[in-house]
């Protein structure tokens, strides 16, 4: 349930302030101050935007297919909401403890492909079709790292159950079900026989747990950037070529879905890649002797007060993922067509490969 | 119990409809997009009938690899002017007659069957993807082995195949 | 109670709608989506069998079929962008220079 009672409402919220985050982060970059004008420091600049969408007309150009123009920001929305049903968001309130967990969402989230296909077809409009061409052509290759970077933490945590990962990587291991006997070494060496498993904190995380996953959650970055669409990989949407690539003739209400399902997306591979490297919602503090931090931020499983410290760590590492993300696309230009593919099939597919390898070695001296 | 047949017959009905309108549609387009309904819904049956491994694999495979595979094709092998991509139909007669015959034979031959050692529940294993997995890596290693290979060759096929070569004239 | 029936029934359904696709279609692509119907009604006959099967042989076998039908589908499509090089066309009744 947590996906639509908690997940919904939040998208929502989140977007709105995003945009506004994106505004100010982009106008310190540039040195300027970006929206001031409505309400104090501009706070109010996103609520007006949006009014304004919604009361726009809902265009549909008169050669468009309309079954497909009018389904595409559904489809794409859908496919990409989908994925938030089986995160996991607190210490006991999950979405679908689903065996499949991650593998279901990668293979959800590559849905919104279709939407796009769609929208880009059904437009009728060269911008819009060169747009979505490219956009899946972006997306299917990228899919390939993030899959194999995925398939790097599955190895070392052997699961996929984001929940059983996110338990593992925390000071409760103990807690749950199939861990009860499990522990945690330094950076996983059993043979260094230093055991971290009450230290907690971040010496329990994946990054931490097996220090090969580090390049693995680099890769794992770039690619995501690239699956959302987000710049230096946004060629989708270059409007310098492509007016605004296959949503360029969507207006209003449409239009609004698909920036939604866009920022969901960021949020979606933030929170992701939280629980897969960043320790999910575990506390960053460690036990130290007598100062039992981890325990006092961790909360036990099923109170209120686990529930709220485990919300708020996986909810504000996810943030600090979206402000690199938004980092990134105000420092970096954007790259050409093939650079981008060779980046994807030439650099970051075959690295993968080898720290997949790697983690293979490195589980070895876990057991 | 009640409500996962429900769900059962509605996916199947999808499934079922959805594939008669890739049949009956002469838009190519359209007859793509019906299909991506009838596997999502194929792959609902299989969450259903228990095997949710291969229900996910069925989406990320056909749904998000073939089929846009597919679609990609179709923009590449027809001229993009405009017009509606229509297909042209020939042996009408034909294929229905052979679809609906080997459709009563088979359904004749599965009512008069007698199931009922295969419908005879029995304790499944808890954790699926487990039995999978090891299956994978013991019993079935050779296979699994030989599938890699052969979408090895199958990539390197499809590349040579459809690479760009100078035409002899004659 | 879902029986293995229900799934035999859906999966020859696919398989027969699969199959007169693949005889009345020109468009060659539209014949490989015929194709890849009927192998989706044939897996979906593997998963009715092992739905009471603990070794789950059945579902072992569909995710073979899974990878071999993925495998087909590169090359068959890669078959027929080349052929629409070729002939400029994408029917499959139209390449007929070996009809003496």
């Amino acid at each position: 349930m947590s996906t639509l009672v908690f997940f919904l409402p939040f998208l929502l919220m989140y977007t709105v302030f995003a945009v506004y985050a994106e505004r100010k982060i982009s106008a310190f970059i540039q040195d300027r101050y970006g929206p001031m004008e409505v309400g104090k420091y501009g706070w109010y600049q996103t609520v007006a935007d949006l009014l304004k969408l919604i009361q726009k007309e809902d265009i549909i150009p008169k050669n468009a297919n309309k079954t497909l123009f009018m389904l595409a920001p559904i489809v794409i929305f859908t496919a990409i909401f989908c994925g938030f049903a089986i995160l996991p968001l607190t210490s006991s309130w999950v979405g679908s403890l689903s065996q499949n967990g991650v593998y279901f969402l990668i293979a959800i989230v590559s849905l919104d492909v279709v939407g796009i296909l769609m929208a880009g077809w059904g437009a009728n409009s060269k911008y819009s079709l060169l747009g979505s061409l490219r956009a899946v052509a972006q997306i299917i290759s990228y899919e390939i790292p993030v899959t194999l970077s995925v398939l790097c933490v599955v190895m070392i945590s052997q699961s996929l159950s984001l929940q059983e990962i996110s338990y593992q990587q925390s000071v409760l291991i103990n807690v749950f079900p199939d861990l009860e006997s499990t522990k945690n070494f330094l950076f996983g060496i059993k043979t260094m026989a230093i055991d971290v498993t009450a230290w907690g904190g971040f010496f329990t995380w994946n990054i931490f747990r097996a220090p090969v996953l580090i390049p693995v959650a680099v890769i794992y970055f770039i690619s995501t950037l690239a699956e959302s669409n987000r710049a230096p990989f946004d060629l989708p949407e270059a409007e310098s070529e492509l007016v605004a690539g296959f949503h360029t003739e969507y207006s209003g209400f449409r239009w609004a879905i698909i920036m939604l399902s866009e920022y969901g997306m960021m949020l979606l591979v933030a929170i992701l890649g939280v629980i897969l490297f960043f320790g999910s919602w575990n506390t960053p503090l460690p036990n130290i002797g007598n100062i039992t931090l981890a325990n006092w931020t961790t909360g036990q499983p099923g109170t209120i007060i686990g529930n709220l410290w485990s919300i708020l760590w996986l909810i504000s590492k996810a943030m600090l993922w979206v402000m690199a993300q938004m980092w990134v696309r105000w420092t970096y230009p954007r790259l050409r067509i093939d650079q981008l593919m060779n980046l994807s099939w030439k650099y970051l597919t075959p690295f993968a490969i080898f720290l997949i390898f790697m983690s293979g070695l490195w589980r070895l001296l876990m057991i | 119990m009640n409500w996962t047949i429900n769900m059962f017959y509605f996916f199947g009905l999808l499934a079922v409809i959805s594939a008669l309108g890739v049949l009956f549609t002469r838009n190519v387009l359209y007859a793509t997009f019906f299909l991506i309904l009838s596997f999502f819904s194929v792959a609902s049956i299989y969450v259903l009938g228990n095997a949710s491994f291969i229900g996910v694999t069925q989406l990320l495979i056909y749904v998000g690899g073939i089929l846009i595979l597919m679609i990609f094709g179709l923009m590449l092998t027809t001229k993009l002017s405009g017009k509606v991509l229509v297909t042209e139909s020939h042996n009408k007669r034909m294929g229905v007659i052979l679809g609906v015959v080997f459709f009563s034979v088979l359904s004749f031959i599965i009512f008069s069957a007698n199931f009922e050692v295969l419908n005879k529940s029995v304790e499944m294993p808890k954790k699926m993807i487990e039995v999978i997995g090891v299956d994978l890596m013991s019993k079935y290693l050779i296979p699994f082995e030989i599938a890699a290979i052969l979408l090895l060759i199958a990539l390197i096929g499809a590349a040579v195949i459809s690479e760009k070569r100078k035409e002899i004239k004659e | 109670m879902i029986t293995v029936q229900h799934f035999l029934v859906i999966g020859i359904s696919l398989f027969s709608i699969g199959l007169s696709i693949v005889v009345i279609k020109k468009n060659a692509i539209l014949v490989l989506l015929g194709v890849e119907l009927m192998l989706n009604g044939a897996n979906v006959n593997l998963i009715g069998f092992s739905i009471n099967d603990p070794q789950i042989q059945g579902q072992i076998f569909a995710l073979f079929v899974i990878v071999v039908a993925a495998a087909e589908a590169a090359v068959a499509l890669a078959v027929v962008v080349r052929m629409y090089q070729y002939y400029a066309t994408s029917n499959v009744d139209e390449p007929n220079e070996l009809k003496g």
